[in-house]
């Protein structure tokens, strides 16, 4: 009971992690239907970054918070390359991710080489209920809780907010309010890069990264994001719970080399599950 | 107020508009009548400044603020937010005078647009258009699926705001006897041109357009035909 307690907890933090990756593809696919798949590249340059200014004598926090910054202006750059020409197909946009999210790997490994890289974390153990949790992740969790909360602080209850989600609703009727879904676009990419950035800085310490981690990082995000159809967030973070516990489990009981196949195999049974109950009437709902 | 030149829009090789022009005067009320595919979706999304025109050119004096076909409503969004979001470019997005120009909106303020009835939803899309404090509203088939009631309703408060505020109102109708009825001036646009143009009344009198959309002596006919 104690050991699976244990796994759960460990599956629980980086599920969450998984929850900030997956609500990055959620935030990009709705405003711009386009599936950003160099979402795990934001985590990998917010880990490596932290790294670096932690090296060159940034105490934690500033630290931390200059990554995730960096991280989001990755994500503005990505969305103008994929997204800057108005009109462009989402199709075409994908293959853009794509390709960047390949291309990444050389400026990664020009900047930081090409061997893994992790930095401590906060250290220590709590006592809860007769097992021992890191510190870091009763942090991971606390961070992810806040971050939903300001997210549906500011999707439900902010003008900006709500302009965003028209355009997912409806963008034809959001171009004639005079909203600028393009615009819209790339701020959508900007937080999506943040949000890839806050989970590569609190994956980081617990699993070093290297400049490919992030075809797991998008992998495991993307398989939670489909929970919810690409569209919901809240969906997508009990499917990134689900999925996190799922493969602490897996790793604990049977294989850590089989944990990574549990994601392909829910995403693999999720989409067909959901494209032989898809309707037309289930595609509107968002 | 409003002016077009020779206007021409195309999409890839097909050409939608060829060499439109129009006019809307300051406080007018122009209905602009034509069959399904003549272009008046076009015209309206052109002037809106979400297509650009090939050729020819258009020139707007104030804000024009667009009720679109279909209502085009965010429908899992409340009514509220619908109104708001009206107001996008402009800095007041107080909806009282919405909820007072449309009584029945006020209760239904926290429904999911989505859901209500197909009245109250152009309702809220001629209110969502209101909100952006137009100079002229274009209102694009605003008796699309609608009850005729309901219809005459909406009708009635188009009338009333123009005469009470000066707003013009370019009225586009697949409904030509509604359209003809409302507005004293109207164009008829066909399969990309202005076919004809002038005031209702001679208009409605015009054998070819008695025939084509008001249930002329042709309609008849061909009705017969089938019944018989």
């Amino acid at each position: 009971m104690t050991l699976f307690l244990q796994y759960a907890v460990s599956g629980i933090a980086t599920g969450c992690t998984f929850a900030l990756v997956a609500t990055g593809f959620v935030v990009i696919y709705r405003v711009s239907r386009v599936v950003n798949f160099a979402q795990g590249v934001f985590a990998v340059v917010a880990g490596m970054a932290v790294s670096s200014f932690l090296s060159r004598g940034l105490p934690h926090g500033p630290a931390e918070v200059l990554a995730v910054a960096l991280a989001a202006l990755a994500g503005l750059v990505v969305g103008v390359i994929a997204i800057g020409r108005r009109g462009t197909p989402p199709l075409a946009s994908l293959i853009i991710t794509l390709g960047l999210g390949i291309g990444s790997y050389a400026v990664i490994i020009l900047i930081w080489g090409d061997q893994p890289v992790s930095f401590t974390g906060l250290a220590g153990l709590a006592r809860m209920g007769g097992i021992s949790v890191q510190y870091q992740f009763l942090l991971v969790v606390a961070v992810t809780a806040v971050t939903f909360g300001l997210l549906s602080l500011f999707f439900d209850h902010t003008y900006l907010g709500k302009a965003l989600t028209a355009c997912s609703s409806n963008p034809y009727a959001a171009r004639l309010v005079g909203i600028d879904v393009r615009r819209m676009g790339l701020l959508a990419f900007t937080l999506g890069g943040a949000l890839g950035g806050l989970a590569g800085v609190l994956i980081t310490p617990l699993q070093p990264v290297s400049f490919d981690s992030d075809v797991g990082i998008a992998i495991n995000g993307f398989a939670a994001a489909i929970f919810g159809g690409l569209l919901r967030p809240g969906t997508a973070l009990v499917g990134a719970l689900v999925l996190g516990v799922a493969e602490a489990l897996v790793a604990g009981y049977y294989r850590a080399s089989f944990e990574s196949g549990v994601a392909l195999v829910v995403m693999l049974g999720l989409m067909v599950w959901q494209a032989g109950r898809r309707s037309p009437a289930a595609e509107e709902g968002a | 107020m409003l002016e077009v030149e020779d206007l021409v829009v195309r999409y890839g090789q097909a050409t939608a508009l060829d060499g439109v022009g129009l006019r809307v005067e300051r406080g007018e009320m122009v209905a602009l009548v034509g069959p399904n595919g003549a272009g008046k979706t076009t015209l309206l999304n052109t002037i809106s400044g979400l297509i650009p025109p090939a050729a020819g050119r258009y020139r707007l004096e104030g804000r024009l603020a667009q009720v679109p076909e279909g209502r085009q409503l965010f429908a899992g969004m409340t009514v509220e937010d619908n109104l708001r979001l009206g107001a996008w470019r402009v800095r007041d997005r107080d909806c009282r005078r919405i909820y007072d120009l449309f009584p029945q909106l006020g209760p239904l303020r926290r429904r999911l647009a989505g859901t209500l009835s197909g009245g109250e939803q152009q309702m809220v899309a001629v209110g969502r258009a209101l909100m952006a404090q137009p100079d002229l509203l274009a209102v694009d088939e605003l008796s699309l699926g609608l009850a005729p009631l309901v219809v005459d309703a909406l009708a009635e408060h188009l009338v009333r705001l123009n005469r009470e505020t000066g707003m013009a109102i370019l009225l586009v109708e697949q409904n030509a006897r509604l359209a003809l009825e409302l507005c004293p001036r109207a164009y008829v646009l066909e399969a990309g041109r202005i076919a004809a143009s002038g005031s209702s009344e001679e208009l409605s009198r015009t054998a070819a357009v008695r025939a084509a959309y008001l249930g002329g002596a042709a309609d008849e006919a061909a009705a017969t035909g089938i019944g018989s």
